[in-house]
């Protein structure tokens, strides 16, 4: 396929998936402030940590409350990871792949936009948000149903595959990564109520909280860990995200599995292997944020080996604004 | 919702209704269909039918506003509606012209006999913009230089039908055509299948067997592409729905790249020969090493292989010389000389501003006639003498003094006019029609075509960049 449908095609899912996150990290905390709401101030602002974007929302006014991370998250147009950017960028890319993708995902897309868009959500938002960002969620998952059962599940859709995989991998470890640093100056605190609650809002934020009680039953930060990082069959677990995205990515080239021909094969295979023979004990030793931190340079690496490998396939060619 | 009952054509033809009130025949089951719906649900059909456009993203940008601004297309419910024997004349007529007209793109880019007979004047065709000496001694892949072609019908008063302009470069709204007519067919079923409209989604299939009659002969399955500006066009949306009815490939320039002597895709493979070309981008544009070098949305080099005949392009580059619209003037000479027959669809009369006879009557009657620049389209560079301004008119006047071989004029002709939904009303609008031509094996007229309605009371620009809307147009 062409070079250009497959950047396409990927950023598509990755800004679909991470608009879904950021939803579901502003769903989460504002769950949480039910049951602690003299704390607004402090919840709002590790959500700005967890997107990366401390910088850009503090530059015009450097105070955190719920209506100016909201506008900021879902609606700001300066905001490049903003929900609505996410949305605008995931239907540029999928407007120029329309005959690709199926009509089903490009009208919902769009759909998804334009209401978006429109003057009534921003109210909507504001006056009833937990339905509003319950919607959002809804709305990608429903995309996401609609390309893996209406789309034939061949070269395009594995990019899309990897694309959704590696969004939710770099997510997954940022969530963690942010609420560790936040919560472990309080470790004396960790047998108290409030800890409970924060931590179990932490799995929430990665939809995984009855999943983990299936499996681990009392919440402790380690298992916690352990359970976002290695469990092998959460769907978004960065162990589960890496070994999915593997599997499309040598379903595109044809490699057999355990080999390796190109830079992406090689440096996803290598994280895989990693985290295949590491566990949580090791994890502490390193000290989690280490751990984390470099876990998402690598897989960032992958994202631009991804391109280099098959989006731009000669030099000559202009670096495609979809890039980041 | 005011009906038919208080409907007048007024001093128009009318596609729908007779110069007595009554429906024409045709339009009887469709009429009577309206008639019936309870208070308000045409209306709410058409807003229904426009909700559905919008969701289906077949809209375009509105340039110079704000970032997402987006429009659909004005479509209006009401069908046109072209009887069985107009539709046969328009048919044989469009057949005959679109012949004579590829005959002579071949003749005066190759032995020339008809400049050198003096039918057409030598200097009127070689002194055109888009004539291109490039192309001299060329004859393209099964010497066809007009695959597609979209022509401009009007109607008069009297109900004749006449030939506006040829569009032989890169024609656009076949796909409103296919769409209109999806959302027709949701809206009045039952009148559909009772009037037996003749179906146009056959579209696609014929424009894809054109396309790979082109190819080169040893190649078996071709790797065909539609080759589109990119997003940002106002007719991407077409672009990407043909090559989806047609399940090619859509490329733009930057997906393409010239090596050993042929024509590339860049793919997540490596590189993939391309066969056939389904171009959408203007000659100016398409190569720069050969028309524009500051084109960004071409292929350099791309014209070298096109004539090795190492790949097959739609239209062919050069065809832009023949809906020239001084050139307009001879067609009916040009369809005579190389067939022998009088043209079936007639010409508007035209006044050729090059011709000083011609020229002294035009400028003396500039407030009676449509004058017309020889190479712009979508309406522009355009005077419609009646509604003009005396100041556009001296304007005009001087620009034809100017340049006389870029001018031409015709009287105003009354378009005929289509029931069309206006607030909770229904009122008449100028229509024009635009018929698709395929030219491969045979010829093939799409059945219908674009019905271009001017929404603006009294207005007869009908162009979408100049607030036109569309109809579907049924042939029964």
């Amino acid at each position: 396929m062409l070079s250009r449908v497959a950047n396409s095609i990927y950023w598509m899912c990755r800004y679909i998936e991470r608009a879904e996150n950021v939803a579901r990290f502003i769903s989460v905390n504002l769950n949480l402030l039910l049951d602690m709401p003299s704390e607004e101030g402090k919840h709002w602002k590790p959500i700005i940590m967890t997107t990366g974007d401390q910088e850009l929302f503090e530059k015009e006014d450097p105070t955190y409350n719920q209506e100016r991370v909201i506008r900021f998250l879902t609606f700001d147009r300066n905001n490049p990871n903003s929900i609505l950017r996410c949305l605008a960028s995931a239907r540029e890319n999928g407007r120029s792949i329309r005959e690709i993708i199926s009509s089903e995902m490009w009208e919902h897309l769009n759909n998804f936009y334009l209401e978006l868009a429109s003057e009534q959500s921003v109210d909507m938002a504001l006056q009833d948000p937990h339905r509003f960002f319950k919607i959002i969620q809804m709305r990608s998952h429903l995309f996401t149903g609609l390309l893996d059962s209406t789309m034939s599940h061949g070269e395009a859709w594995n990019f899309a595959r990897i694309g959704m995989m590696m969004e939710r991998a770099d997510k997954t470890s940022r969530i963690l990564d942010v609420k560790y640093f936040m919560l472990l100056p309080q470790a004396s605190l960790v047998n108290a109520p409030i800890d409970h609650i924060q931590w179990m809002a932490v799995l929430k934020s990665a939809s995984a909280f009855e999943m983990f009680r299936k499996e681990h039953h009392n919440i402790t930060p380690r298992k916690v860990a352990d359970f976002l990082i290695f469990d092998s069959q959460f769907p978004r677990s960065i162990r589960h995200c890496i070994n999915k995205a593997k599997i499309c990515l040598h379903r595109i080239t044809g490699t057999p599995v355990g080999a390796a021909i190109n830079l992406a094969e090689r440096r996803l295979g290598r994280i895989q292997a990693d985290i295949e023979y590491t566990d949580i004990e090791e994890v502490f030793e390193i000290g989690l944020h280490e751990y984390l931190d470099n876990m998402q340079s690598r897989i960032n690496e992958v994202g631009a080996s991804i391109g280099t490998t098959f989006f731009n396939i000669k030099p000559l060619i202009k670096e495609s604004s979809n890039e980041q | 919702m005011e009906t038919f009952k208080t409907y007048a054509p007024e001093d128009f033809f009318d596609e729908l209704i007779d110069e007595n009130g009554s429906p024409r025949p045709e339009a009887q089951l469709l009429i009577d269909k309206i008639e019936s719906l309870p208070e308000g649900d045409l209306a709410m059909r058409q807003r229904e039918a426009e909700a559905l456009l919008l969701k289906m993203g077949i809209t375009f940008n509105v340039y110079g506003r704000d970032e997402g601004t987006e429009k659909i297309f004005p479509f209006d419910l009401i069908p046109r509606i072209v009887s069985s024997a107009d539709w046969q004349q328009i048919e044989s007529g469009l057949k005959q012209r679109i012949y004579a007209l590829n005959l002579f793109l071949q003749d005066i880019y190759n032995d020339k006999k008809i400049l050198k007979d003096k039918v057409v004047p030598e200097e009127l065709v070689l002194s055109s913009k888009t004539y291109r000496k490039e192309f001299e001694g060329f004859t393209p892949p099964r010497g066809i230089w007009c695959h597609i072609t979209g022509t401009d019908l009007i109607r008069d008063r009297a109900g004749h039908f006449y030939v506006l302009e040829d569009n032989l470069r890169c024609p656009s709204g076949v796909s409103y055509v296919l769409e209109n007519r999806q959302v027709l067919k949701r809206t009045f079923p039952q009148v559909f299948q009772a009037s037996k409209v003749k179906p146009v989604d056959e579209y696609p299939g014929k424009l894809l067997e054109v396309l790979e009659y082109l190819a080169p002969d040893n190649v078996q399955s071709p790797t065909i592409g539609v080759l589109t500006p990119g997003i940002y066009n106002s007719a991407y949306f077409e672009h990407s729905f043909l090559s989806q009815q047609m399940g090619v490939e859509l490329v733009e320039g930057q997906d393409l790249v010239v090596a050993d002597g042929f024509v590339h895709m860049l793919t997540t493979k490596g590189l993939k020969r391309v066969d056939v070309l389904y171009r959408r981008i203007d000659d100016d544009f398409i190569d720069p090493t050969v028309f524009r070098p500051d084109s960004m949305l071409g292929v350099k080099g791309l014209i070298d292989v096109y004539k090795a005949g190492r790949i097959a392009m739609a239209n062919a580059p050069g065809t832009g010389i023949a809906d020239d619209k001084v050139i307009y003037a001879y067609v009916p000479e040009i369809i005579k000389y190389y067939t022998g027959e009088d043209p079936i669809l007639p010409n508007v009369p035209t006044y050729i501003c090059g011709n000083d006879k011609d020229r002294e009557y035009v400028l003396s009657h500039l407030d009676e006639l449509v004058v017309k620049a020889a190479n712009e389209s979508g309406g522009y560079g355009m005077l419609i003498g009646p509604h003009a301004t005396d100041a556009e008119r001296a304007l005009f006047a001087e620009k034809i003094k100017a340049e006389p071989r870029n001018y031409m004029a015709q009287p105003t002709i009354s378009l005929s006019r289509v029931p069309t939904i206006v607030g909770d009303r229904i009122e008449g609008r100028h229509v024009d029609l635009r018929p698709y031509i395929l030219y491969g094996e045979d010829i093939y007229v799409q059945p219908g075509g674009l019905t271009r309605v001017a929404l603006k009371k009294g207005s007869l620009v009908v162009n979408s960049s100049q607030g036109g809307g569309s109809k579907d147009t049924w042939v029964i």
